[in-house]
């Protein structure tokens, strides 16, 4: 495994080069076989209620998003530009106080224009989510300035 | 008690609501949630466009703080689930949202929100959700 993943690097890419996912300071933690691993530390601008310290359920939506993406990178190899068609999130319970969050997540089937993905996020353990998701983005072609909504 | 005050305390309560930027103004009891833009909420750099997941947290503050005026208590409701729509790419603009109590039980209340840029018959996106609501 010494050899340079281009995946990888596109993945990793996207946890540095996307203005929020840097604002949020998300960090990558794997990316392979149409999966992606992220994690957004605790800190104390992102929490929602101070009397809990609990991290806002908007950046837990921000990094499923993004981890979906990743996960679409991962499975296509390239960094293309993917357009969310809707995110359908449960929330299973409040994270802990003081806690960062991963998400994992899966693409499980893609069409020529479509991706579907799966995600779920943990504070510490995975078998005891959060939050899950299942999603849908589109796919948009070579990079060219397109029409932006999904066709 | 106004319908500005839980408003005012919703809004200074969370540090994500300042990381977003966030602001909102009250008609009588109707919000509607204002994120200016910022280069901090991008998402995509070559549109640029917002991130979805900005979209989505701004959808749901808004959904909460429509609560927090109408169903005033000192305690947070909480987020139960959301499904998002994404309509229009969220350009590098100003996004409204306003919030639309479709059902509100005696525990839970049914919200649908929508946000717009340039103008209220374009939306960008709509979330749909379900929130617990807090006992006092």
């Amino acid at each position: 495994m010494s050899d340079p993943n281009p995946n990888l690097d596109a993945a990793a890419a996207m946890a540095t080069e996307v203005p929020q996912a840097a604002a949020l300071g998300f960090q990558m933690v794997s990316a392979s076989d149409a999966r992606g691993v992220m994690h957004v530390p605790w800190r104390e601008d992102l929490v929602g209620d101070p009397e809990t310290a609990v991290i806002a359920s908007g950046v837990v939506t921000s990094l499923l998003d993004h981890c979906c993406g990743m996960a679409i990178t991962a499975a296509t190899g390239e960094r293309r530009p993917t357009a969310t068609l809707d995110l359908r999130i449960d929330y299973m319970r409040p994270a802990a106080s003081r806690a960062g969050v991963t998400v994992e997540a899966h693409c499980y089937h893609m069409t020529r224009s479509i991706a579907f993905v799966r995600a779920h996020a943990w504070d510490a353990d995975p078998a005891d989510p959060i939050a899950t998701a299942q999603a849908a983005f589109m796919l948009a072609g070579p990079i060219g300035p397109g029409t932006g909504g999904p066709a | 008690m106004t319908p500005e005050d839980p408003l005012k305390a919703f809004l200074a309560r969370a540090p994500y609501i300042r990381f977003l930027g966030m602001t909102a103004e009250l008609a009588g009891d109707e919000l509607t949630g204002i994120l200016p833009f910022s280069p901090h909420l991008i998402g995509n750099t070559l549109l640029p466009a917002l991130h979805g997941g900005v979209i989505g947290g701004f959808l749901e503050m808004t959904a909460l703080a429509q609560l927090a005026v109408t169903q005033s208590t000192p305690r947070v409701h909480k987020t139960i689930d959301v499904t998002i729509e994404y309509l229009r790419p969220g350009r590098a603009l100003t996004t409204y949202a306003r919030a639309d109590l479709r059902k509100v039980g005696r525990r839970i209340a049914n919200v649908h929100v929508e946000a717009w840029q340039e103008a209220r018959s374009q939306p960008i996106a709509a979330l749909r959700g379900h929130f617990m609501l807090a006992e006092d």
